[in-house]
């Protein structure tokens, strides 16, 4: 009788399989059209393949904010700095990696620093050099601010709307401080002019190709690691705290553990999507910490669809690709057409683009059940 | 001689190796009940502001025992759930859970742990999740992070979950999301989920209102059928209801018992007949 209560294994799930059979199949086939002799009909340029790699990134993210905003009810207005911290860590890395190749040539001290006349490296800049130290920060950086701020706030039960405009706080305060020159981290203009990845040439076709497979792949990850928490007692727990959280301590949880834990997941993963964003689109700076940024996130994933986790990617595939456009034809518009959206998926698809899958989904069990009760 | 004798005696004696200090028992031990009752409430009394909610109140429940707490509004009913499940410290007085467990020094928590589960006016349960997974997230068990991430259904708790499920009557609607049962249905989802917590002593506060007439009768059942496994205390003002299942009646009135015993012999008390049953009457006149 009980069969249907979660008995398939998380790679039998119909969901689970199309979104990895579909990531499968746009990796593979953009990585062979690319491959192409230039001028073959089917050719996908190299720009065009980063440009893809960077959507993913942002799908990402988009995943991490709908894991703790579907299915927690945890709105973070401030998942952009998760992102950016991921991402300049992945900077700090790559501006190492410019050795004596920089404008100035000096061997020990990036670019910034030497114009502003400094003699040697900061002490948090130690380390960089490594890769895997480097990566090892991707993750910790955005997990322990997350765990930090997260232990503060959930202790004290800050929740909701008052939750939201401290996270916005956090990422302003952030962008600002990243906007100084004193940080150490190129002030407003950044880190840039990387030059080499591993050992490859940044700008090569082949690194392309490869840093657009490695997002899919951390997408592909990301994905599986949300769905494995989703579906688990714990994605029910996370469901129950949503909408009652009082009674869920009542039956004897301990919901600030429960939000703290998958709240400093969702930070780490939208680090790592940070990281792979930035060698892709060849710069970081604190613009990426800007609200607006954190804000356009959540647009994203409530057009998609919430507590659906390919919901979110579906939105940031769709709304990214409707920016490219719009920004290439008529910039002016891109802001009005944003905002045209949210009006437009809040008052028609309050569960999004993949409210609207799920309810020919939904008609069809409805009729199956129907059939079911008749036996 | 006689002295070294009789230290040596009290050493041994306390060092006796089948027995342990009473403090070194662990607290969640199971509720001893040997001596009759498993809730025991003795002079106990508080105050807010100067007014008495609960006065010397003694209150003795049976293991097994269902019993009905009637009373008009602001004799106490509630502090005194407060009281046994910790939410309140009364000023003065004793609480005891079977005869090991002291209420007053334990915490909200510890006492649900230990097996007092309180069922509130309002439903609540969680609406977007299924029947069969409100009982799931229930359920006694270990609740912290990774336990419930890496938790699988065992047979054994799936068993515990349709037998709870036959026993609320909700073994049709196990798939259906809680928030489109109807309030009777959720009611009774709730006591399920009191129950998925093996608790000994269930506090029920006016499980019956507004509920149809059917889903009354429902709940009589179920309430009736529950007693006997756990104690259940029914606070509840639908008079017609409290007959339906009472054996035994307590009637508080301004923070203290008023009478006891079966609801014949309540109803026919000439103090209970001032105070609250012939109230309504009054009133309606």
């Amino acid at each position: 009788m009980m069969q249907d209560v979660q008995t398939t294994s998380l790679f039998k799930e119909r969901s689970t399989l199309l979104v990895l059979g579909a990531l499968l199949v746009v990796t593979v086939a953009v990585t062979l059209a690319n491959l192409l002799p230039q001028g073959h009909p089917l050719y996908v340029s190299t720009f065009t393949v980063s440009l893809l790699g960077k959507y993913l990134c942002y799908a990402l993210l988009a995943v991490a904010l709908d894991l703790v905003w579907g299915y927690l009810g945890i709105l973070s207005l401030g998942h952009g700095a998760f992102f950016a911290l991921g991402g300049y860590a992945m900077g700090m890395y790559l501006m190492r990696q410019i050795g004596a190749r920089g404008v100035y040539g000096n061997p020990e001290l990036p670019d910034f620093m030497v114009f502003l006349n400094w003699h040697e490296l900061p002490w948090y800049w130690h380390g960089f050099s490594s890769f895997p130290f480097a990566m090892a920060m991707v993750l910790l950086v955005p997990g322990a601010l997350a765990f930090v701020f997260g232990w503060l706030a959930f202790r004290s039960r800050v929740s909701g709307v008052y939750f939201s405009i401290i996270t916005q706080a956090l990422t302003y305060a952030l962008m600002l401080a990243f906007y100084r020159n004193e940080m150490g981290f190129g002030g407003n203009n950044g880190l840039t002019d990387f030059k080499e990845i591993l050992g490859a040439d940044v700008w090569a076709e082949d690194t392309r190709r490869t840093m657009f497979i490695a997002s899919s792949v951390a997408l592909a990850a990301g994905y599986l690691i949300c769905r494995a928490i989703t579906r688990s007692r714990l994605g029910r727990l996370c469901v129950a705290v949503r909408d009652s959280e009082a009674r869920t301590r009542f039956i004897g949880y301990r919901v600030e553990h429960v939000k703290l834990a998958v709240f400093v997941v969702s930070a780490m993963l939208a680090g790592v999507a940070g990281a792979l964003y930035v060698p892709q689109v060849g710069i970081i700076n604190p613009d990426q910490f800007s609200p607006l940024f954190s804000i356009e996130l959540v647009v994203w994933v409530a057009l998609g669809g919430r507590a659906t986790l390919y919901g979110a990617i579906i939105g940031a595939l769709v709304v990214n690709y409707l920016k490219t456009v719009f920004t290439g034809v008529m910039p002016e518009a891109w802001l009005f057409a944003l905002g045209g959206l949210f009006v437009l998926v809040t008052v028609a698809l309050p569960k999004g683009i993949a409210g609207l899958l799920r309810f020919r989904q939904g008609q069809a069990r409805t009729a199956a059940s129907r059939q079911e009760a008749k036996a | 001689m006689n002295k070294v004798n009789a230290t040596l005696k009290r050493v041994r004696e306390l060092a006796r190796p089948d027995r342990v200090f009473d403090f070194m028992v662990p607290q969640e031990s199971p509720v001893d009940t040997r001596h009759g009752p498993i809730l025991y409430l003795e002079d106990v009394s508080v105050s807010f502001d100067g007014f008495k909610a609960i006065n010397n109140l003694n209150l003795t429940i049976d293991d097994g025992e269902l019993r009905c707490i009637i009373g008009p509004n602001g004799a106490g009913k509630t502090t005194m759930m407060d009281i046994i499940t910790g939410k309140t410290r009364p000023d003065s007085g004793q609480a005891w859970f079977g005869s090991r467990h002291n209420l007053l020094s334990l915490s909200e928590p510890e006492i649900a742990r230990l097996g007092i589960g309180r069922k509130f006016q309002k439903p609540t349960v969680f609406e977007a999740l299924s029947v069969f997974e409100n009982l799931e997230l229930a359920m006694a068990g270990d609740k912290r992070v990774w336990a419930t991430f890496t938790a699988r259904l065992n047979s054994e708790s799936r068993g515990r979950i349709d037998e709870v499920l036959d026993t609320i009557g909700l073994a049709q609607e196990y798939r259906r999301p809680a928030g489109v049962l109807s309030h009777g249905q959720k009611q009774w989802l709730e006591i399920g989920m009191l129950l998925m917590q093996r608790p000994r002593l269930l506090l029920v506060d006016e499980p019956v209102a507004g509920m149809t007439e059917q889903e009354m009768q429902r709940t009589a059942e179920l309430l009736t059928r529950l007693a006997g496994q756990q104690s259940v205390v029914v606070v509840e003002h639908d008079m017609g209801f409290v007959r339906s299942i009472a054996r035994t009646v307590t009637v508080l009135h301004q923070g203290s018992v008023l009478a006891e015993g079966s609801m014949d012999e309540v109803s026919n008390d000439p103090k209970v007949v001032e105070v609250y049953l012939g109230a309504p009457q009054e009133e309606m006149a």
